[in-house]
């Protein structure tokens, strides 16, 4: 059961994973779609080629970070879903930790890498700056509810799934408002979990994972919140990244 | 709208009055606060403390029932019982507790004599207990049916395969080590090794084999070659799957009877049933973890914004207090209510916090913060409270209604969260406005007190996001001037960086208390205590040996006392007890029980046996019964009450998950153990003694006795054990010197970490900065240097060697005697003194213009070599001709400048319009001129042109020949030095007005000391001669020269001038006008508000400068410092000591002795704090009012330069070029600046908080708090690089810098300008 369920945490982020190869099945690819963003090719455009390689700097910095990041949040979170079936060995930890297949935490790294990167080039693309709300803080705070929001997919006893799915995707859009606010944020964070899901229904259909009691055709019901809420936490982040590095 | 406006406005102004009242009554209301706090959090008392520990509960064992499995069955008569106390239990445990001891002991056993047989027996027992079998009515009844039966160890345990059962009854006991096989265990030669090896070489709590077997803790056991009560316990440890109470009484009577224990008080009436909690794995820490770093990674950034308040630190303090008293109210008011939380509050603590949030706290910090600063505290927290009011209810109105809607989700888990979220949102609420509202007025407060005294009146308190208007403020404003005395306002430590301060607050701190010091001197004591008493030949055995003479417990350490051999010991109840078994002495009366003689009679016919075999063995050997040791009897104690709870209390739940059995959230029962005792006779231990054992260990507690037993064993056996025990205590006696001796290093090196590296010595540490290298503090951190351009006073022709200064102008006087007056604001040469006897017409000014033009900027050529030998120079004697005569023929350099010069001169027309202004130029330039040539042709000194040192030599040519030849003959080198000097590299500042001036006859003599008041001019000559000059219209007003001594120092004050000269005597001069005293008494003291251009008296006005008084020895040598304050004057001199006069009557006061050298320098400032430093290079600190001295510190190496003082800080430089700093108070120096060479003793004080020093070229601006490098200034190019001499600190916050030849003006304003 604890099993299954952490398939479904690595399923999801097997569905990040996918919609950030997407675009490209390999890495150049996706630098090939970076490249172009507005951003990216204006200061290539206005700075020679000093500015363009620490742009590059930045950006791979910004990238490595975020994967990371992502990479990390995907092992706790797998370690939060699974964590009902603890055993008393040390041994054990290190088995726990990697008890889902091993592309799942790179996987995660970089769709969140991807996304990440992508939430600072939509607003630029875009022209209208995120300004809500810019500090760290508040991003401590998101990635905060971010796990909350996991923990309680996870941990509470729910009296049906609709219930669970329901809360959660009000929490999910409690964290968008808290910390987003911006019309692309919210864009990008539905197609982020429309993307995902339709990934994750994919490749359950196809018998790579199973859940526990699928409700909503083969997967659980709250998994796009997750995906929703993911999507945002992890555009704070890279857009803070972008402010940071950048100015 | 118009509600939302009206609701806004009420809210603002309930606000505001709010903030007014916090800020009113702070104490109140946070011991208000505070109360109300703990009454919030008074209901948590009743919670049980989390953790993972496993809660008990006690049954009777009569008529015990295991509790039926649901929870509705359980009626309200057992109150009391854990709601976990439901169906039956994991497995019943039925301890077995054996203590064995050998008796009576024999002298020559081994040590491991004490346990081995012992443990031989547990193999019988075992057995015993393994075939026990209750028959009854119902049939037989075996273990085998009670028992927990155990199936497989978890695949991980392969090593303790052997060990533990497996496939059988969970039956555990010491002889599980040799597979509960008698055999294998006599054939063990190492018993401790058997039982050590699974042993875990790190630290463990948890259980480990040993424990698990011996089921009690390994200590306990008495399994150790150094046993000294030789008694051994160990349990044999029974897991039962159902209570039978009958089968366990029949067990436990059978035992009792097979093996009695007389005095016996365990008490065996209660069941203990121990609930395990849910283990918390390594697993589940991990996100838990991970959450609270997050959690910490806000705290830390939110905190990280507050800022410009006192305690950046106190208030994040104080939010993270409030944020975490908020929740403990809440859960202390929800449990109040009957609310108790069943979350786990670990896990939700941090989503609570973050919820909460940090947020209204930042936000109240910056809008109070933010507020004027030049309003009340009070009403600036007011407004600062109402500003945010509106914004704070909006956010706290949503936060409220975001968790009523997760009300609604009707999740009881969500519920409760978001129930607790309401209650820590209020009390959060209630907090903020009361306790952080209150807090953060007091800080403010506390900063307003701080800069109160150095607080610019009204605009310098502008917030400082205007940093212009300051800047502008001290543009050079020469008409208007503030009528205040100028302060620099120096910004809160807080305004900028934390990172030094802290360091050296630490620093300080261990240096003040001597931290360092006392640590190591406790650990030295402790030490040696712990050396001394474990020292093997020391205190501790005979301590011990004198307590076990007396004590009934040391039967092991007495010596022998040999029992009479041959009659067994009437009173010995075990052999009693052996050969009549049946004796009912034996048996105490509370051990009633039905005996069954039947399973009983084996083992005790074998004891008999034994018991006769051994009481005959000794006979045989002939002499046994002297061997007869002491006999030890085995006791029942309190301690050994429920001995498994001394066991880790992770004992139960890992023995049981080796078989993948959880205890978490189960609970398991403890039955009552059944007390064994074992008394084996001496016979017995031998028989089971390995034969290697005999060879490999000694006899226990060796002593003289010992030699009967064993002829193999003579005394050189324990002789020899004596001299190895004693090796080995050597090499732990040199290993403990070794350690301590290692522990005293480090301490010392942590003694030379902490405290201030030149605590007590000078400077040494802080002497890495190079030469020429960017002066940096402590730290190496070096601020950025900026370049200004200084206001460069040019026109002396020597290095410069006093200056005066009252504000408004500057008198500088250089080497030759010329006095040269400026205006501080503008930098303007207005006077030069002496001036020329014969005024010119303006005619003859210009003709001779273009050539005096020349002989500044000669000089400003040659300004390097010049400074560089200007050291050498001053203790040169009068010029050596024949030294300069090789110097390069300049005649032809003399005419060839005048035409470019006149070109350069032009190139500069402020210059020129300044000298231009200039009234006083006139010149005698034709005779002066003229007689130059003479006495040059005639003296034959054309030297003078070349290098830079004839202008040094020429200073003391004025005094010693002619001044005139000198004059000229400077003018002369100063023409050829400037061709030399590649022409015109930047010679800007000079006026045309600053040639030489016009030698009198009465300036032959140099002027040694100078002071200023008002617009009069003191000189004290080296002749003796007093002058008083104009400093406007640069004549002369008075002279007094009624001594020739000269005048070593001055002292203006008033109208009274003291003076001090060579030969030790003290002149009190008063000043008197004779037409118009009254306005010189009023120019003389408001001499800031002065205006220069407008004189006070006409030179009309004759002054006199009488002489009143004459103290005519003051000092036997020389006076050396003058300085006057407070109506007090004081003199230091030569002679070591140093006097205080009152200045009204001249009358001596005091006289301080103390220094071991000449006094050097002086300091005395209104608030009667007199400092000195001498010679000695040690600074003492005095009362002046009662004369004693305060404070004695050895500041450097060498003369004591300079000294001043701050409010706190005492600031000292030496010719060792280090400016110390000192406490005032405690005479502590705080730390040290590594100057510049030749820079020593350039430093001036702007403010209370801000040194500013000399460098090359530069000078620096330092926080005497903290010792923080502000900012480096350089002047002008960084190239042209002299030694800052001289700082004289202007009123109008200037200073004005003594770079040899010329001064620089520089403004402070740079310093400020970037602190915003």
């Amino acid at each position: 059961m604890p099993r299954l369920e952490s398939g479904a945490w690595s399923c999801s982020c097997a569905a990040r994973a996918r919609h950030a190869a997407r675009p490209g099945e390999a890495a150049p690819k996706a630098d090939a779609m970076q490249s172009p963003s507005p951003s990216a090719g204006r200061a290539e455009r206005e700075a020679s080629g000093g500015a363009a390689t620490t742009w590059r700097q930045h950006l791979v910095q910004r990238s490595v970070v975020l994967f990371v990041v992502g990479a990390f949040m995907a092992l706790v979170l797998n370690l939060l879903q699974i964590q009902r079936n603890v055993t008393l060995f040390p041994d054990e930890v290190i088995a726990t930790l990697f008890s889902s297949a091993w592309w799942v935490p790179p996987c995660c790294g970089t769709a969140a890498a991807v996304v990440g990167l992508l939430y600072p080039c939509i607003d630029s693309h875009l022209g209208e700056p995120h300004k809500f709300k810019r500090e760290w803080a508040s991003v401590m705070r998101c990635i905060a509810v971010f796990v909350g929001i996991n923990h309680a997919s996870a941990k509470l006893d729910f009296a049906n799934n609709v219930q669970l799915s329901l809360t959660l995707a009000a929490l999910s859009l409690g964290l968008w408002w808290t910390f987003d606010r911006s019309r692309s944020g919210l864009g990008l964070g539905i197609t982020i979990a429309f993307v995902a899901t339709l990934i994750t229904q994919f490749l359950v259909y196809n018998g790579v994972y199973q859940y526990t009691s699928p409700d909503f055709l083969y997967i659980r019901s709250w998994l796009p919140c997750i995906f929703f809420s993911g999507g945002v936490t992890v555009g704070n982040i890279g857009r803070q990244l972008a402010m940071v590095i950048i100015v | 709208m118009t509600l939302t406006e009206k609701l806004r406005e009420r809210i603002s102004r309930a606000f505001y009055n709010h903030g007014l009242l916090c800020a009113s009554y702070p104490i109140p209301i946070i011991l208000f606060t505070g109360l109300c706090i703990l009454a919030c959090c008074y209901p948590l008392l009743k919670l049980p403390l989390p953790g993972t520990g496993p809660v008990e509960f006690s049954t009777p064992v009569k008529d015990y029932f295991p509790p039926s499995p649901d929870v509705v069955s359980q009626q309200g008569d057992l109150s009391e019982r854990p709601d976990w106390y439901v169906g039956a239990p994991v497995a019943y445990i039925q301890q077995i507790f054996v203590k064995a001891t050998v008796s009576p002991w024999q002298k020559n056993f081994l040590a491991v004599d004490v346990f081995r047989s012992p443990l031989s027996r547990v193999f019988q027992l075992v057995e015993e207990i393994r075939n026990h079998a209750l028959r009854d009515s119902s049939g037989v009844k075996s273990l085998e049916e009670v028992c927990l039966q155990v199936t497989d160890l978890l695949p991980g345990l392969k090593k303790l395969r052997n060990l533990l059962p497996e496939h059988g009854c969970l039956l555990l006991s010491p002889g599980n080590f040799w597979q509960n096989d008698r055999e294998r265990f006599n054939a063990d030669p190492d018993i401790i090794k058997t039982i050590h090896q699974h042993e875990p070489k790190a630290l463990q709590t948890s259980a480990t084999l040993k424990d698990l077997l011996f089921g009690l803790p390994g200590k306990y056991s008495g399994v150790n070659l150094y046993n000294r009560k030789r008694v051994v316990s160990y349990t044999v440890t029974l897991g039962l799957q159902r209570y039978d109470s009958r089968f366990l009484s029949s067990l436990r009577s059978r035992l009792k009877l097979l093996h009695p224990s007389p005095n016996c008080t365990l008490r065996e009436d209660s069941i203990v049933h121990v609930h395990f909690k849910e283990e918390i794995g390594i697993a589940e820490l991990i996100p838990l973890v991970t959450t609270y770093i997050i959690l910490f990674a806000y705290i830390y950034f939110s905190t990280r914004k507050i800022d410009m308040v006192k305690s950046k630190w106190g208030l994040a303090l104080a939010a993270v207090v409030t944020v975490l008293s908020s929740l403990l109210m809440s859960v202390g008011l929800c449990t109040l209510f009957g609310l108790t939380p069943t979350l786990n509050g670990g896990e939700i603590f941090p989503y609570l916090v973050v919820v909460i949030g940090l947020e209204n706290v930042l936000v109240l910090t910056k809008s109070v913060v933010s507020t004027p600063v030049d309003l009340e505290v009070k009403l600036r927290i007011a407004q600062g409270l109402s500003n945010e009011s509106w914004s704070i209810m909006k956010n706290m109105a949503t936060e409220l209604g975001i968790i009523l809607i997760g009300y609604f989700t009707l999740v009881p888990a969500i519920q409760e969260f978001c129930l607790f979220a309401v209650v820590g949102l209020v009390s959060d609420f209630f907090l903020q406005m009361l306790f952080f509202t209150t807090v953060l007025s007091i800080d403010i407060r506390r900063m307003e007190l701080a800069d109160l005294n150095k607080r610019l009146p009204a605009e310098a308190c502008l917030p400082p996001a205007k940093p212009a208007s300051r800047s502008q403020r001290y543009e050079r404003q020469p008409a208007v001037r503030p009528a205040t005395p100028h302060t620099i306002t120096l910004q809160p430590s807080s305004f900028r960086n934390l990172r030094l301060p802290k360091r050296l607050r630490v620093i300080y701190f261990f240096a003040r208390t001597r931290l360092a010091q006392r640590l190591i001197m406790a650990g030295t004591v402790i030490w040696i205590g712990i050396l001394v008493y474990t020292d093997p030949a020391g205190l501790r055995t005979y301590l011990t040996s004198q307590v076990t003479e007396q004590s009934p417990l040391g039967e092991a350490g007495l010596p022998p006392m040999p029992v009479p051999g041959g009659v067994l010991p009437a009173g010995d109840p075990k052999i009693d007890l052996s050969v009549f078994p049946s004796d009912p002495i034996q048996l105490s009366e509370n051990q009633t029980q039905q005996r069954e003689q039947q399973a009983g009679l084996e083992p005790l016919g074998r004891l008999e046996t034994n018991q006769h075999s051994w009481a005959q063995g000794p006979e045989g050997r002939g002499n046994g019964q002297t061997e007869l040791g002491t006999e030890a009897e085995v006791t029942w104690g309190a301690e050994d009450e429920e001995i498994w709870r001394k066991l880790s209390f992770r004992h139960w739940p890992s023995l049981f998950s080796y078989y993948n059995i959880t205890l978490a959230k189960r609970y398991i029962s403890i039955l009552p153990a059944i007390p064994v005792t074992l008394y084996l006779n001496p016979q017995e231990a031998l028989e089971v003694r390995h034969p290697q054992e005999a060879n490999r260990y000694h006899p226990f507690l060796s002593s003289s006795g010992g030699k009967l037993n064993a002829e193999a064993q003579p005394d050189q056996t324990s002789s020899r054990l004596q001299g190895h025990r004693d090796v080995t205590l050597y090499k732990v006696a040199a290993l403990g010197l070794a350690s301590g001796i290692l522990l005293v290093l480090l301490l010392f090196c942590l003694y030379r970490l902490l405290c201030p590296k030149n605590y007590g010595q000078n400077g040494l540490s802080h002497s890495r900065r190079r030469r020429g290298d960017l002066p940096c503090d402590d730290y190496g951190y070096s601020p950025p240097e900026t370049e200004i351009v200084p206001l460069v006073l040019r026109g002396h022709l020597m290095d410069i060697e006093c200056l005066a200064s009252d504000g408004m102008l500057l008198v500088s006087c250089c080497l030759v005697g010329q006095i040269r007056v400026w205006d501080a604001q503008t930098g303007d040469c207005l006077t030069v003194i002496p001036k020329p006897r014969l005024r010119r017409d303006s005619s003859g000014i210009f003709d001779y213009q273009e050539s005096w033009d020349h002989s500044p900027d000669g000089k400003t050529g040659l300004d390097d070599s010049f400074e560089s030998s200007h050291q050498l120079k001053r203790m040169l004697s009068p010029p050596q001709p024949p030294l300069f005569c090789d110097q390069p023929d300049l005649t032809s350099l003399i005419d060839t400048n005048f035409s470019e010069q006149v070109k350069v001169a032009e190139s500069e027309p402020r210059l020129r319009a300044v000298g231009g202004r200039q009234k006083e130029a006139g010149y005698d330039f034709s005779s002066l001129v003229g007689k130059v040539y003479e006495e040059h042709s005639t003296s034959n000194c054309m030297n003078f042109g070349g290098l830079s040192a004839p202008h040094g030599q020429a200073g003391f040519c004025v005094g010693g020949s002619t001044a005139r030849s000198l004059g000229c003959g400077s003018e002369e080198g100063g023409c050829g030095g400037r061709r030399r000097s590649l022409g015109d590299e930047s010679l800007s500042g000079f006026d045309k007005s600053s040639p030489l001036p016009s030698w009198g006859g009465d300036f032959e003599s140099s002027v040694w000391s100078l002071d200023l008041q008002g617009n009069l001019i003191v000189a004290g000559r080296s002749n003796g001669k007093l002058e008083v000059w104009d400093a406007i219209e640069g004549t002369l007003r008075s002279s007094n020269d009624e001594s020739q001594s000269g005048i070593t120092a001055l002292v203006f004050l008033n109208n009274r001038i003291v003076a001090a000269r060579l030969n030790g005597s003290l002149d009190f001069f008063s000043l008197e006008t004779h037409t118009s005293l009254n306005h010189l008494q009023f120019r003389g003291a408001p001499s800031r508000s002065s205006i220069p251009s407008s004189p006070l008296f006409s030179s009309s006005d004759v002054i006199v400068c009488q002489l009143t008084h004459t103290v005519s020895c003051a000092h036997q040598k020389p006076i050396t410092a003058l300085k006057a304050a407070a109506g007090r004057l004081v003199t230091g001199s030569q002679d070591h000591t140093l006097r205080v006069f009152r200045l009204e009557d001249s009358c001596c006061l005091f006289t301080l002795q103390g220094h071991s050298g000449a006094i050097t320098a002086v300091y005395i400032d209104q608030t009667m704090v007199l400092a000195s430093g001498g010679q000695d290079g040690a600074i003492c600190l005095w009362d002046v009012l009662t004369g004693s001295k305060v404070s004695h510190m050895y500041a450097h190496r060498g003369d004591v330069t300079s000294l001043t003082c701050t409010t706190s800080c005492v600031i000292s430089s030496g010719l060792d070029d280090v400016i110390s700093i000192w406490d005032r108070s405690s005479g502590i120096k705080l730390y040290s600046i590594q100057q510049e060479m030749g820079c020593g003793s350039s430093l001036g004080v702007i403010s209370d908080n801000l040194l500013v020093t000399g460098g090359q070229g530069c000078v620096s601006f330092w926080d005497i708090g903290y010792g923080d490098l502000l900012q480096t200034v350089y002047l002008g190019k960084s190239n042209e690089s002299q030694p800052a001499r001289q700082i004289l600190v202007l009123e109008n916050a200037a200073i004005v810098c003594n770079f040899g030849s010329e001064l620089s003006l520089v403004y402070v304003p740079s310093v400020l300008e970037k602190l915003d």
